[in-house]
């Protein structure tokens, strides 16, 4: 048993129920920022080997861009989007906490059947990898704000990496760092589309998005089309 | 010259950011994608060796699909420098709600283009999972820029779904590789999670683990394929980006997604559970045929119909593959049809959409009047699309409905010729309206001229699909082959 070891897994645990459980954004971007940083610590205490240059580049690219840099751009989108809380998600905040307990239940169970070919160093790492991801899921499906779906995404990428760590998988380091960065850039180009979310709709409610969908005719807003479409037809016709 | 594949369109890209003027921008691009095609096009006289470690490496399933992204590229680059020239630069009003919106600048435009067939090539050449990911998430971000070409509500929610959907459909590939990896990590040392390796080393992997990572790997990739039911992203994202850019989205990204669950069934037939496999893909393949085809009829949207016909193609894909034998042979051969015939549609609305500036099928009549070359071509699509003789797609579709009959499975036989008649109604009714007929009065007549530019490239398209057809040049054919033994598992 590794002591610090299961310290992180309880504190990653307890960061998941943050972010379930509370509609305060920052809070939700902080919970995740620790987790990340959490995260990028793992790697240090589980590997009983020495540390090498590898662990160490990768505890700390992991740390700082999980920690600082993804928190930073959240922030920054949800203080452009002028949004402080997810008001009303689709799943209430105490059915959600309802769902965290089932997921850690079904997690532990899930881990506690699922036969490793090698031994990891604590069993609790398997059960706590797969509840953040169900956790990550979750926000993503239950909530309506697209910075808290970026925030579950976030949530459930966290979860597949203490995953990954738990195996103690040793993917070469040019394959790590590539993940890193796609994670980074895609952390990155949803800012950057949040952004224009909420200047062309002044929301950021995914649920309201709804133009787009099959059957329907779409709607036209009225007056504007019209002359739309003669200026349209005008144009063709000069 | 591997790498020099993937880095060429990168440097590229990234010199298109950093270009002021438009023209050597546009001749940039013209010129990468001259360069990509040539450097295929030497792949194949002289297949490169791989990198060290085998992590890049071009085999046969590998070579094909690099051919069909350096050539739909080559033709959407052409084309693109036509429909660049037609767009303008300031704010101008949307004609189907008539709201005021801007062009993305042309330099992130061009960067992103040459950007996303770099990552392209990336996964074409990878055999390391682990890379392969990474290249196939890199293509999602790549593109997103691209489908939001047009600064509007309704492009922005189209990318919106797409970058959030493949997002996290990807992630769980991450996953699967992860379970990949704990499957192969039985032996001392591990086996590293390369194709070559997993290949000679198939029967030690954990059979759960494997399973599981297939699992994984199917619905991850499968999102980013589109097949049914993880296609929602697909018709939004295909119908909102400029034509030019949905025309590589179905007829080249589809694929590469396409090829991550190719290689991950090659690992599992080598491990002896390809059965396990190649059913779930018979049932995603049925299905996505099955949704396309309730989606197709009656729709009113003429680029979401062709949307909802890559995901029914996608499908044909799926069942070949699943199916086996000879049917592999005829997806390997579909997924090249699917692609040529696929991007010159995608091309053609773009010309419809410029001049009818509809994308309703209900509000054009008289396309043949209109825009003769394009209504002309319009309609050869559209028989090559639907598996009509004498195009290509007619004899792939057919040696897949044959091996199915061949193998016994009747019952998918029947369902698959089911769809494909219910999705040719579907279509037939849109096209023929579209074509037919006199224009409607507020239509423009006579056409402004079709400009070379846009008419060309879907021409050039046009003219392989009908001479596949009529005759497959034998080293196609064997290259084919070739490919459909490597996913066999057939040693070379």
């Amino acid at each position: 048993m590794n002591l610090g070891l299961e310290t992180i897994l309880v504190f990653l645990v307890l960061a998941n129920i943050v972010v379930l459980a509370s509609s305060r954004l920052t809070a939700c971007i902080r919970a995740v920022a620790a987790q990340g940083i959490a995260l990028g610590i793992f790697p240090l205490l589980a590997h009983d080997a020495a540390l090498t240059a590898r662990v160490l580049l990768l505890a700390a690219g992991s740390m700082v861009l999980k920690g600082i840099v993804f928190p930073m751009l959240l922030s920054r989108a949800a203080r452009d989007a002028e949004v402080r809380r997810e008001m009303e998600p689709f799943v209430g905040y105490t059915l959600s906490i309802v769902f965290g307990a089932a997921a850690l239940a079904v997690a532990l169970w899930i881990g506690s059947r699922l036969p490793l070919p090698r031994a990891t160093w604590s069993p609790l790492v398997v059960p706590v990898a797969l509840f953040t991801l169900f956790v990550g899921l979750f926000i993503i499906v239950s909530r309506k704000k697209a910075l808290s779906q970026v925030l579950g995404y976030l949530v459930l990428e966290n979860g597949i990496y203490a995953f990954g760590v738990a195996l103690a998988l040793e993917e070469p380091l040019l394959v790590e760092l590539g993940v890193l960065l796609d994670v980074f850039v895609a952390v990155f180009v949803m800012g950057i589309a949040i952004f224009h979310i909420s200047r062309e709709f002044d929301h950021i409610d995914t649920d309201r998005m709804t133009t787009l969908r099959d059957w329907t005719r779409r709607r036209r807003a009225p007056g504007t089309a019209l002359s739309g479409k003669g200026e349209a037809a005008g144009e063709g016709g000069k | 010259m591997i790498l020099a594949l993937v880095l060429l369109p990168a440097l590229a890209g990234i010199a298109a950011f950093l270009i002021k003027g438009t023209l050597p921008r546009r001749a940039l691009l013209v010129l990468t994608a001259v360069a990509h095609t040539g450097l295929t096009a030497w792949a194949w006289a002289d297949r490169p060796s791989g990198v060290p470690e085998g992590w890049l490496a071009l085999d046969a399933p590998g070579l094909l699909f690099l051919s069909l992204t350096s050539a739909l590229f080559l033709a959407s680059a052409v084309y693109a420098v036509g429909y660049l020239s037609r767009e303008k630069e300031e704010a101008h009003a949307d004609f189907e709600e008539g709201m005021f919106f801007t062009n993305v600048p042309e330099a992130i435009f061009t960067g992103c283009l040459l950007l996303f067939l770099s990552t392209m090539t990336l996964v074409t050449v990878s055999r390391h999972f682990g890379i392969l990911w990474v290249a196939i998430e890199a293509t999602t971000l790549a593109s997103a820029p691209l489908i939001y070409f047009h600064r509007h509500h309704r492009s922005l929610e189209a990318t919106w779904k797409y970058l959030l959907i493949c997002s996290v459909g990807i992630a769980l590939a991450l996953l699967g590789n992860f379970f990949l990896a704990v499957a192969a990590s039985g032996g001392t040392p591990r086996t590293p999670v390369v194709l070559d390796a997993l290949l000679a080393d198939a029967a030690h992997l954990n059979i759960p683990w494997l399973k599981a990572a297939f699992l994984c790997l199917l619905v991850g990739y499968g999102t980013k394929m589109g097949l049914a039911p993880l296609h929602t992203w697909l018709p939004d994202a295909h119908s909102e980006a400029p034509s030019v850019v949905s025309a590589l989205l179905s007829g080249a990204l589809l694929n590469c997604a396409f090829l991550g669950i190719l290689r991950m069934l090659q690992v599992c037939v080598a491990a002896g559970e390809g059965a396990f496999g190649m059913e779930l893909l018979v049932g995603f393949g049925l299905l996505s045929m099955g949704v396309a085809a309730v989606f197709i009829l009656g729709q009113a949207d003429y680029k979401r119909m062709l949307a909802y016909s890559s995901v029914e193609h996608m499908g044909i894909l799926a069942l070949g593959v699943g199916l086996g034998g000879a049917a592999t042979f005829g997806a390997m051969f579909h997924a090249m049809n699917h692609s040529l015939t696929k991007a010159m549609l995608f091309l053609l609305a773009g010309n419809i959409l410029a001049v009818c500036r509809t994308k309703q099928s209900s509000e054009i009549r008289g396309l043949g009047r209109l825009l003769p070359v394009t209504s002309a071509l319009w309609l050869v699509g559209f028989l090559a699309i639907t598996g009509s003789p004498p195009f290509a797609p007619f004899l792939s579709e057919f040696t897949i409905l044959r091996a199915a009959i061949d193998a016994g499975r009747g019952g998918v036989a029947a369902a698959y010729l089911c769809c494909l008649a219910l999705i040719f109604i579907g279509m037939a009714t849109a096209v023929l309206r579209m074509t037919l007929g006199e224009p409607s009065r507020g239509a423009v007549v006579p056409s402004p001229r079709e400009p070379a530019l846009s008419i060309v490239p879907p021409a050039v398209l046009a003219v392989f699909v009908l001479l596949f057809g009529l005759y497959l040049p034998p080293a196609v054919g064997t290259a084919l082959e070739e490919a459909a033994a490597v996913l066999a598992g057939v040693p070379k």
